[in-house]
């Protein structure tokens, strides 16, 4: 499996293809809705973030609470086609790639490739497994939001697939279509 | 006449909570186990083992197994010999959902209005549907309801005249329309009939039957493994990302309903279909 690390560089970007299976080692940052309408409408409004969206990657999800002695709970992805109307501003301000589960809209697509950026999905529903990669938890913005913040991760060799590359090309639409070719 | 104190069921619904939250049922594992075992599809095989993997190290490290750790349904069937002493049983299993996801670091994911999105930080309150029948027990249902899955969920009201074609054509439109968003393999609950809420309410109620256990009517069980066996030629597969293992099972109830309707609802569930009760 292919290991690749953050920042996500647009040279290693471009090399991803749909299907490809990686280890992603590094800094993610966790966002859902909730966090997504304000971080949109305070970049819309100029402010300045404590956070550096170049070359970045955006998980989608909302863990659970840690237990005593550990870092954080359950933390699997949630379905990213909710976050597809705030995407495009975010690749345009340099954004390199997505994690979550699930397809997306045309726009984020098209916006994906003329930024040259890709969406990974992680297995839905293995939110127990995929904590176990997380090595550190920061919280960064909107402590208000709880399980919504957004928190800054550190992961170490985090299963991930292309699923949407810097060329358009859709894991969820040639997978289930290739499958049934071969079965004829 | 028995009496059922409050408390009970506070406690009753908070261990139910937990329960289903560290651990999926039996017959779910056996299930996901089987799907294993028949997905061809290589990328199919590799989500299966995760899942499995997913369920097995939750259950030894009780842990939550997704972090959606839902919204709560509860079905409370009330024996009419009974009598609720110390408060009111939609309080008391209200009190028990804040109490588990308190106790446990389960997810708080319910806000208190839908417009407003202010987060209740107790996951209460509960989607609650009590029922009266006949004796002096109380059986309490729990499901911890995600919401990937639960946002796919669809309602068709057809015409009578669309008859099982339609009904088929309706179900297999919302699996193919949820795609891979749900987290497939996925379980069907199909409810046909009644009213509007009725439907909904069936198809809610029949994802928790067992899991590989067969329609008491036969018809209605060769148009389940009719329906199952069309899903998983949709090539949706594990995830979405191809193969043969879109859903688990088919499950479909059926309630009378008017001369000039058929309504449909599917609601669609995720693998980690969590459900547990008790019988006070």
């Amino acid at each position: 499996m292919r290991k690749i690390v953050t920042p996500l560089t647009r040279q290693v970007r471009e090399t991803l293809r749909s299907g490809e299976r990686c280890l992603l080692t590094g800094q993610l940052y966790t966002a859902r809705d909730a966090a997504h309408e304000r971080l949109v409408q305070a970049l819309q409004a100029g402010e300045q973030l404590p956070i550096e969206l170049m070359d970045a990657v955006i998980y989608y999800v909302g863990p659970c609470r840690a237990r005593d002695g550990e870092i954080i709970g359950a933390a699997g992805p949630t379905t990213s086609g909710r976050m597809d109307q705030f995407t495009p501003l975010l690749l345009q301000l340099g954004l390199g790639a997505t994690i979550g589960k699930g397809r997306r809209s045309r726009e984020v697509v098209e916006a994906m490739r003329h930024y040259k950026a890709v969406y990974f999905a992680a297995t839905g529903g293995a939110g127990a497994l995929l904590a176990q990669r997380i090595r550190s938890v920061d919280l960064v913005l909107y402590p208000d939001l709880g399980p919504e913040a957004v928190y800054k991760l550190h992961v170490e060799d985090f299963p991930v697939i292309v699923a949407i590359d810097s060329e358009g090309n859709d894991i969820y639409e040639f997978g289930p279509r290739e499958w049934l070719d071969k079965q004829e | 006449m028995r009496v059922i104190h409050f408390e009970e069921v506070v406690t009753a619904v908070s261990d139910l909570c937990q329960q289903a939250n560290f651990q999926l049922p039996t017959d779910l594992k056996a299930a996901l186990r089987r799907a294993r075992r028949a997905e061809r599809s290589p990328i199919g095989q590799e989500v299966l083992d995760n899942l499995v993997e997913n369920a097995c190290l939750a259950e030894q490290r009780v842990a939550a197994l997704c972090q959606d750790t839902g919204m709560v349904v509860v079905f409370a069937d009330l024996g009419q010999d009974v009598h609720m002493q110390g408060g009111l049983l939609t309080d008391a299993i209200n009190e028990g959902v804040r109490l588990a996801y308190q106790a446990h670091p389960f997810r708080h994911s319910v806000v208190a209005d839908p417009l407003q999105r202010v987060n209740t930080g107790t996951n209460a309150p509960a989607i609650i549907h009590v029922r009266l029948c006949a004796g002096d027990k109380l059986k309490l249902l729990v499901a911890p309801k995600g919401f990937g899955s639960e946002n796919t969920s669809r309602l068709f009201m057809l015409k009578p005249a669309d008859g099982w074609p339609g009904v088929k054509a309706a179900v297999l439109q919302a699996v193919r329309d949820a795609g891979p968003n749900p987290c497939p393999p996925i379980i069907v609950g199909v409810g046909l009939g009644g009213t509007m809420e009725k439907a909904a309410l069936l198809a809610k109620e029949s994802l928790f039957r067992s899991i590989g256990s067969q329609h008491a009517d036969q018809a209605y069980a060769a148009l389940e493994q009719e329906l199952l066996q069309a899903i998983n030629q949709t090539g949706i597969g594990p995830a979405g990302l191809g193969g043969q293992q879109t859903a688990l099972a088919v499950h479909i109830a059926a309630y009378p309903t008017h001369i000039a309707g058929l309504p449909v609802a599917v609601n669609l569930q995720c693998h980690a279909c969590r459900h547990a009760e008790r019988v006070l």
